[in-house]
Formats: C-alpha cells, structure tokens, sequence
C-alpha cells in the first residue's frame, strides 16, 4: 500500500488521533497528495481546518482497490498555494470551497468562483463563460423551473440546438448546515443530518452516526447495523425507482411513468413501516437505531416487497422493451470512463461509466462487511447506462433485502455512546442511492467538533453533468439532468 | 336569413365542439395508464377560467404579442369555413379555395410565431426554430396529400376534392395525414403537450409568456386545427360526400372520435422522438403522400 509517510492509513468508519495524522510542510502535503492521486487514489474530501488566523489543509484519499482510506494535513499556511486542480481536476470544487471558506487561494486555479456564498439575496454567481460567435446563442435556465425542483441556475451556450458549454451555478439552497456543527454535537444535530438532503436520509444519518461512534471507541449493536442496511436499500428502491419513473416521463412514455410513480410510493411505505414515516427520519441513532423491526412487522415488509419488485420488474420491462425509448437514451449524454475518473464521479454516474466504485463494496462498514450486494457496473457512460445501473441495483438491492429480511441479527438495537474520544479524526464514507457521503469529524481537546466536513455525492457529480452535455442537443438537457438526477441541498449544505 | 342562421349554426358547431378533443385524448391516456384522468370538458373549464383572468404584458412586446394570437385564431376558424361537412358542403366554397386553407393555416403559424418572438426571451426563439424548422416538412407533405386529392378528383375545389374516397392510395394518403395531424398539432412523438421541461418544448414554449384571454384564443385556436385535420383526414379516406346526411354526419362523428382515440393511444405507447429523427418521420409523412398521388395519378391512366 502507501509508501508515502504524508499519509496516515485508516479505514473507513475508524477514528485517527490528530497527533498520527501526519503533519508536512506545504510542498510536501501537495506533492504527497499529487502522487496519490496519481496512483489511483480519489479525492474523498479536501478542506481546511482554521488553527489561528492560519489555515491546515486536510485531504482524505480514498484507495477503491485496497479498501482503505488515507488522511494527511498540512502543517497551517496562510495566503495561496499552487492548485491541484490544474493536474487533478477531481479538486476543482473542493478548492473553490476552500477559497470560498477560508480565503486560502489556490493559485492558477481555471475557474476561481464562489461555490455558494451569498450575496444579497441570491449566490454570488459571478461571470459566466462564454462561448463568442454570431451563432451562438446564449439561454439561462432557471434558478425557478416550471417543475417543482430545487433551485439551481443553468447557462447553456449553444449553436443552434448544440451544446457547445454549461455552466451551473448553485448555493440558491444554502442553509450553513455545515457551519452549525463546530461545537456540536447539538441536540438538533441529528436531525438536521436527517435532513442534509432530504431523499438520502439513511445515507447521511447512517454516516453521521458511524462517525460518532468511531469517535467513541466503539460501535452500534449489529442488530441496528442490520436494520441501517435494510433501511438504507429500501431508500435507494424508492428513488432509482422514482429515477426510472422520471426518465419515462420526460420522454413521454407513460405507461413506466405511471406506473413507477405509484411503485415508488408503495417502496417509500414499506420505510413507514419501519418508522412510521416515509423519508426514515428516525431510524438512525447515535449508537443504534431509534425503532426495530419486530417479527411482524417484518413479515410484512417483506410481503410488500416482493409484489412491489414484481411490479418494478413489469415496468421496467416496458420501458426497456420500447425501441422508441432506447432510441432516446442510447448515446445521449455520454461520460467516458476516463472523463469520469479524471473528474471524481461517484456512485450511480461513475458505475455507469464502467468505473467500478461502490462504497458497500470498496470501503464495507457496518452490516456491509456481513452481507454484500454485487456492484452494477455498465459500460458505456450515457444516458442508458445511468438508467441501466439503476434497473441493475433495483433487481440486486431487492435480492440483498429479501435475504436478509429472512435472516436477521437477534440483540440489543440501540446502546449509550461513550463520549467522544478528544482530538482525534473520524472518518465514514456511506454509499447513499446517489453515490458516496463522505463525512470526516475531528474533535477538539473536549470531545466537541473542531471542524465538520460533509461532502455529498452531488458535489463530485455536478461536474459530471455539465460533461454530459457537451455536443449534446439542448433538447436532451432534462434527460441528461434526469439520469443523473443530483441532489440541490446537498451541494448547497 | 336561412344563409346567416347556417353560418351561426357553423360557427357555432366549430366553438364549442373543438375542445371536447382534447379532452378525449386525455381521457384514453387516462385509460390506459389505469388512472381516472381530468374530466372530458376540461379544456372548456380552463378556457373560462383564463377567460376572467387578467393579461400579464411584457414592457418589451409590440401590440402583436396580443395581435398574433387574434389573428391565428381568426384564420384558424376562417380555414374550418372553407372545410366541408359532407353532403352539408362548406359555408364558402370557390375553385381554388384549397389553397386558401393551406396559406390560412401558414398565417395561423406565422402570427403564433411573430408573437412568441415579441418578448425576446431566448425559450421562445428556440421553439419558434424548431416549429418553424418542421413546418418546411409538414407543410410539404401536407401539399402533396392535396395534390394527390386533386390528381383523383380532378378538381382543386374541397367540396369535390373531398366528396369520394381516395381511392387505392387511401392507406398511404391517411398514414401521411395522420403523420401530419401528428405534427402540425404538437402531439407525441414530435411534442409532449404535457411537459413541464421548457428546453424540450416547441409549441408549449412558444407561447409560454401569454396569459389570460390571449392564451385562451391560443388553447382554443389549437383544438380547433385539431379537428379542422380530423376531420379533413376522415373526408380525404372516406366518401362522405356521397353519404346520405345522417350517414355521412355518423361517418365524420365517427372518423374524427377514432382519430382522437388513435392521437390518445399513440401518446400513450410510444415515446416522444429526439429531434433529430423529427426530420425523418416527416419525410416519411411525405413520401406516403408522394406514393398516394403516383398511385392517383397512374392509377387514373390504368
């Protein structure tokens, strides 16, 4: 594995005492993180830690193949530093963000812009780019769309129907979810985590509270592991099958459309059935989960799921058996596989390019390293494979769920946390229905949060999107958008 | 005085039959999908209300942003004067007013045009390229079906071009006109008319900043090219004209109700085209019509 000593191994779910996180100077931090990242590492998160009116950088690398994590930091710096970007550009967004946060200025960046800071009442979005040319054409969609959506801002330069460019430009949802957490855990904390974005909530409460517990030396009983994983695939069924539902609609094929949309409903049921709502706010707890699964209950759940997967399947079938919806999908709002890992994609974008990139399979924590789902992995990188891999993970979340709903864990579901372990790093990577959460926590010297990081999959894949749309008609925009179908709050924080 | 009760009566059918067809429409794709759907007089219930309602004006339109939707409808409703209702004839009729219907339609979709492009917005400008870009080929297809029609009868006048059937190329004369039907009214697979996303759109788009009572003579103004194509698709197939009355009044019911249902049903199954194979079902639309008037007119030698 790593034989650079800028970095410090861990996996993912552990916590790291700041003191082994190694310390370098600038240039070495920099050059450590280049040579990782050339080695195949991934830029899991990258942020700034304030000591004084100084600033350390912290860069986790997440290494797929070798099912580990990697954690560095700069010893503090203040001013500029060269950008990673110009040789890495998976870093783009997370250097933003630092110039954004901190006012460290990564020096030759391309595109220095805010990311979401406001100004007024709307993002600073800055200057657009522009493509010159008498036939070029400029049209700005949004941040208020005729559906109702989250808002965001879209700027397409286009020649005639041709995409030539798009910029997209968030921050419109900024809440400064990540900004309330030093000094926490609050008591609203858990709850706003349920609610970073607000269709993953498994994915950010589950590794919100794994980083807690890997801060308090410990972990939640395996039967709340279990009920997390079930609860966590059911989260995805209902919104790939929504994705589905969705993608048949903008193309106007309404017999998937229809149906989905009532399929999606009966899998959001089945998480009421859990929790008694159906976003699973709730269901996870710091230390265990806030309801368990009793017999019946079960048995029920895993009545409705089978007819709800045989009904997916049926819609499904009609969507991929309709020539006229292939036509619409195949080479339309191509990733290739190497744009896609150049640029960091994650989960269901990137496993669509034919990158393998799973964190249930790449980085197990919790009931993941007892029960695996096979990954779903689709060449080709379009508008079909998004929609391919999400089928794909339907079928095999379904298959995951109904074997272990017939065999679950028996014991506690819920057990006190010590408190937090002083100074230390803790790191969970959850690979929500969009793709990987990322949450990194280091405390201070009383066990509180010194610095919070969230990083949503939306964050690494809106790149992706604006890619997709290069040479590719305007028309295809929400179908392309659809396939990708990112998360507005969850960028925005 | 029995010229200007005929010509109440007339006007008055086209009004307030019109709407009823999108209505059907939506109630077969309501059908098919398993739901209940809007009800059938939903399009007069929304005309009444827009018609109450008050009209948002952009500071940069012309006077044509309201002139352009007037004088679509009008023409629209002029067109469908000059179609005949079987052995009922039209309320005019000359020789040569087929050309007329043609260039009244072409109007229709200049005057929808000029104010969709009044406000300057870069949506409008896009869905006004496209729906002008597809009229060249819907256009071209729907002037051979008419000359195929005239090739048969021998005549350029809608009453005796449209009194028999079409004779062996009827098949290929009403897949095209369908085709066309398709096409000039916005339906799937060329437009979806009940999509929200403005970057697909071409009509919709086109006349997204009206409001009020404009958007209602817009609403209205479609539904009646709807059935003007209906009903001239179910009088090119079948010999209404040579109907006694209230065969041939069963037989246009009839053509037109299946029409819609056929619009419903294609909605339903197929899925909306990209636009760059827009283009090649429209030449298709056009070379069927081209076969129809070989077949018309080789056939007439035979």
């Amino acid at each position: 594995m790593s034989t650079s000593t800028a970095f410090a191994l861990l996996a993912n779910g552990t916590c790291l005492p700041w003191s082994e996180v190694p310390e370098s100077s600038l240039a070495e931090f920099l050059q450590a993180t280049r040579s990782e990242l050339d080695r195949g590492g991934r830029l899991c998160s990258w942020f700034g830690v304030p000591d004084g009116d100084a600033v350390r950088l912290v860069s986790i690398v997440g290494f797929d193949a070798d099912n580990t994590l990697a954690a560095a930091r700069s010893a503090p710096i203040r001013g500029g530093y060269p950008a990673l970007t110009l040789t890495h550009p998976q870093a783009h967004l997370f250097e933003r963000e630092l110039w954004e946060q901190h006012g460290i200025v990564p020096e030759g960046h391309p595109w220095l812009k805010p990311v979401r800071r406001i100004a007024g009442d709307a993002p600073a979005n800055g200057e657009f780019f522009r493509v010159d040319g008498r036939e070029v054409h400029e049209v700005a969609v949004g941040p208020i769309h005729a559906g109702v959506i989250e808002p965001g801002h879209f700027r397409f330069q286009c020649a005639g129907e041709e995409v030539l460019h798009l910029e997209i430009a968030l921050g419109y949802q900024h809440r400064g979810a990540e900004r309330a957490l030093p000094g926490g855990p609050h008591r609203t904390t858990m709850f706003q985590m349920e609610t970073v974005a607000g269709d993953t909530t498994m994915g950010h409460a589950t590794a919100y509270a794994t980083v807690l517990e890997a801060l308090a030396g410990t972990e939640a009983p395996l039967r709340a592991q279990w009920l997390r994983a079930v609860a966590l695939e059911l989260e995805r069924l209902a919104n790939h099958t929504g994705d589905i539902g969705a993608l048949a609609g903008d193309v106007a094929f309404l017999p998937t459309m229809s149906a989905c949309g009532k399929i999606r409903g009966d899998f959001l049921n089945l998480t009421a059935i859990i929790c008694g709502n159906r976003f699973s706010r709730g269901i996870v707890r710091p230390g265990g989960c806030g309801y368990d699964l009793d017999p019946d209950r079960s048995s029920r759940l895993f009545e409705k799921l089978a007819a709800a997967l045989k009904d997916v399947e049926q819609a499904a079938t009609w969507f991929w058996d309709a020539a006229s919806v292939r036509g619409r999908f195949e080479n339309v709002g191509t990733v290739h596989a190497s744009q896609g890992a150049e640029i960091g994609l994650v989960g269901v974008a990137a496993r669509a390019c034919g990158l393998v990139r799973d964190v249930r399979f790449d980085h197990p924590t919790g009931w993941h390293r007892f029960g695996q789902v096979p990954v779903a992995v689709w060449p080709g990188g379009d508008v079909f494979a998004r929609a391919r891999v999400r089928s794909l993970e339907i079928q095999r979340s379904g298959q995951f769920l109904k074997e272990q709903l017939l065999a679950p864990p028996e014991g506690e579901i819920f057990s006190e946390l010590p408190p937090a372990t002083p100074d230390a790093l803790a790191v969970a990577l959850v690979e929500g229905w969009r793709g990987e959460v990322c949450h990194v926590a280091l405390t201070d010297s009383a066990g509180k949060f010194r610095r919070y990081k969230i990083t949503d999959p939306s964050f690494h894949n809106w790149t992706g999107l604006a890619l997709a749309l290069r040479g590719t008609a305007v028309s295809d925009f929400p179908i392309c958008n659809k396939s990708f179908n990112l998360s507005y709050c969850g960028h925005d924080l | 005085m029995n010229v200007i009760l005929e010509t109440v009566l007339r006007l008055a059918g086209w009004l307030l039959i019109a709407p009823l067809l999108p209505g059907i429409i939506n109630k077969v794709k309501a059908w098919v999908a398993g739901r209940r759907g809007p009800p059938v007089l939903q399009l007069y219930y929304d005309l009444a209300r827009l018609w109450r309602k008050g009209v948002v004006l952009s500071t940069l339109a012309s006077p044509g942003f309201i002139a352009g939707p007037a004088i679509a409808w009008v023409a629209v409703l002029c067109a469908a004067q000059l179609l005949p209702l079987g052995p009922a004839g039209a309320a005019l009729s000359f020789r040569g007013d087929v050309l007329l219907l043609i260039y009244l339609l072409a109007t229709a979709r200049f005057c929808t045009a000029w104010a969709a492009l009044e406000t300057g917005s870069a949506f409008e400008g896009m869905g006004t390229a496209r729906e002008v870009s597809y009229a060249v080929l819907a256009e071209a297809a729907m002037i051979t079906a008419v000359l195929s029609l005239s090739v048969h009868t021998g005549s350029v006048t809608l009453v005796t071009m449209l009194a028999p059937a079409a004779g062996a190329g009827a098949v290929l004369l009403g897949a095209g006109l369908f085709v066309v039907l398709l096409a000039e009214n916005c339906r799937v697979p060329f437009d979806d008319p009940n999509t929200h996303l403005e970057l697909t759109m071409i009509h919709e788009v086109m006349v997204l900043d009206h409001s009020g009572p404009p958007f209602a003579a817009i609403l209205h103004g479609a539904s009646m090219k709807l059935l003007l194509f209906a009903l001239l698709l179910t009088e090119a197939v079948l010999p209404v004209g040579e109907l006694s009355p209230v065969a041939a009044a069963g037989a246009l019911a009839g053509g037109v109700l299946a029409v819609t249902v056929g619009v419903g049903l294609v909605e339903s199954l197929l899925a909306r085209f990209a636009f760059r194979r827009v283009p090649l079902l429209l030449t298709m639309a056009f070379l069927l019509c081209l076969f129809a008037l070989l077949v018309a007119w080789k056939g007439g030698e035979a």
